[in-house]
């Protein structure tokens, strides 16, 4: 069965929106999307060290998403505007990716399919990789959820009740470059953030507690992962932007529901 | 250790400023200790420093391990990107059963609020469910800071009565920052007066006649201090002092 491409790409869709809910729930509670931003930019640096160094491409990008999560963090935390900071490593990060692959030029880097995905040329290895990837911050996440929940809402409600929410943080930033390995080869550097936003985003106006946005982004991302593969496979459009549009439709559809029942706007 | 919080020479700066120099700091078991102060003067640095929020940048701070303690910290609003009722709230980071979220919530005077969510509450309303939250799980040490902002007359008053109750039940202890000087008065085995560093401290009868609280308050309340003292002495002292100095 997964020797049929197609599956693969099915599985390797779902997995991915599976991994990035529980983190996207966290980006959009903690307004991090550009924190999403540029960690995700530097996954193109991480794919041309990883090649030229012939290491594995997903320890590549998560070593460089993991070092540029820290150092925006460092920076940020040393007084400068987070915004800023970001805006400045976002496009850095991408710009010194961008400009990295052109060194390894031939037919080595297909640019293209780390910048937007590649879902229809996904492997057995990359399954594993994502499915892998994937619980791992489930796990990750689902360990923490707690103090999470109270150091995203209070650090110092969360000191005071003995958690620390330096180290939350520090949880967060693991996961998110996890997820950045994990999603590079579905939507690409360019659409990661957003396939942890929007879903998270869509599933807000109906919900009353944590878990129930959580399990309606999870929602959310499958069903878009669907709809965009679909999408794809129907009407000939590239698959990653095609996911993530179908995303952006549930959005709306979600906010225009929300507003009919009254519910939350944001 | 004989305190439940104690901190010995705590200095603590914001970025190159020093906020706090030197503060030696000490609650028994029981006791009720409340930190006065001009705005910016270092009360809620000095409180978060005790519970662990912030870190020295020299000095010392010990909790009793395994300390209990409630925290409601000053002015914090939260955001509506988070769906969260009132009742998963007071779950975290630990798990309650519904009686004790039930029970807390009634003595916080917020019984009603349970289904609510947090981002929809009025001020008073919120701030009644920090106190709530801060009660569960019998806490050795309430520390509030300015916990009444936002509440009604009554809800005060209860809400002063009730540390008191709470204390007399429990024997737990309560440090506090208010600008309410004549509940500081009456309710407070100790007052502590900050201005960056402990200016006097005492009994509250003590510290409003010295002569570093006269300085900083002097002038600036005659409305609840001269009521309170008014009682005591009839004098009516509006000579405006220096500034009690930090630095
Ligand atoms: N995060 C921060 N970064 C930089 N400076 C800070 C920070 N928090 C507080 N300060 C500064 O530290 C000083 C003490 O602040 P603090 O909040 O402890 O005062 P306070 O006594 O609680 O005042 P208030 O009565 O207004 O609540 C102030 O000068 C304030 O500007
Ligand atoms: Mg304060």
């Amino acid at each position: 069965m997964l020797d049929d491409f197609l599956v693969r790409a099915v599985l390797a869709a779902v997995g991915a929106a599976l991994a990035a809910a529980p983190l996207g729930v966290f980006v959009v509670w903690r307004r991090m999307a550009y924190f999403g931003d540029a960690t995700s930019h530097a996954a193109i640096l991480g794919v041309a060290l990883a090649l030229a160094l012939s290491v594995p491409v997903f320890a590549g990008t998560l070593v460089v998403a993991l070092l540029v999560a820290f150092g925006v963090a460092r920076l940020t935390g040393r007084g400068y505007a987070a915004d800023m900071v970001l805006g400045v490593a976002a496009h850095a990060a991408l710009a010194t990716g961008l400009v990295a692959a052109s060194f390894l030029s031939g037919p080595r880097l297909n640019l293209e399919a780390y910048l937007f995905g590649d879902i229809l040329a996904v492997s057995k290895m990359d399954l594993a990789v994502i499915w892998g990837g994937g619980a791992a911050v489930a796990a990750l996440i689902g360990w923490r959820w707690q103090a999470l929940l109270l150091s995203t809402l209070s650090p110092d409600l969360a000191a005071a009740s003995g958690v620390n929410p330096e180290r939350e943080r520090v949880t967060l930033m693991l996961a998110l470059a996890l997820v950045v390995a994990v999603a590079l080869k579905v939507v690409g550097a360019l659409l990661i953030a957003a396939l942890l936003i929007i879903p998270a985003a869509a599933a807000r106006p109906l919900s009353r507690t944590p878990e129930g946005m959580l399990a309606g982004a999870a929602t959310v991302g499958v069903i878009a992962a669907l709809g965009g593969l679909w999408a794809a496979w129907s009407l000939d459009t590239p698959a990653g932007p095609s996911i993530v549009c179908a995303a952006a439709i549930t959005f709306g559809i979600s906010a225009l529901g929300g507003r009919l029942l009254g519910g939350h706007g944001g | 250790m004989s305190g439940l919080i104690e901190a010995r020479g705590l200095t603590l700066r914001h970025g190159t400023r020093e906020v706090l120099r030197d503060v030696d700091f000490s609650i028994a078991p029981g006791e009720i200790v409340t930190v006065v102060g001009p705005n910016g003067s270092g009360k809620s640095t000095l409180l978060r420093a005790l519970i662990g929020a912030l870190r020295p940048s020299r000095g010392k701070v010990t909790r009793q391990p395994a300390l209990r303690l409630g925290y409601v910290p000053q002015g914090l609003r939260l955001d509506g990107s988070m769906p969260m009722t009132v009742a998963r709230f007071l779950n975290l980071p630990s798990r309650v059963s519904a009686a004790d979220c039930a029970k807390v919530l009634d003595d916080a005077g917020a019984g009603d609020l349970a289904g609510r969510q947090m981002s929809d509450l009025s001020g008073g309303q919120f701030q009644r469910v920090l106190l709530a939250r801060a009660l569960l799980n019998d806490p050795q040490i309430l520390i509030l800071d300015e916990p009444t902002t936002g509440l009604d007359q009554p809800g005060q008053a209860s809400f002063y009565r009730q540390i008191e109750a709470l204390r007399n039940r429990m024997g737990c202890a309560v440090l506090m920052v208010s600008h309410e000087l004549h509940v500081v008065m009456s309710a407070s085995d100790r007052v502590i007066c900050l201005n960056g560093h402990v200016c006097c401290e005492g009994h509250p009868e003590v510290v409003a006649q010295a002569e570093e609280y006269r300085a900083l308050f002097g002038t600036g309340t005659q409305g609840a201090l001269a009521l309170y003292r008014h009682e005591h002495t009839h004098s009516h002292d509006h000579a405006p002092g220096e500034t009690c100095n930090a630095g």
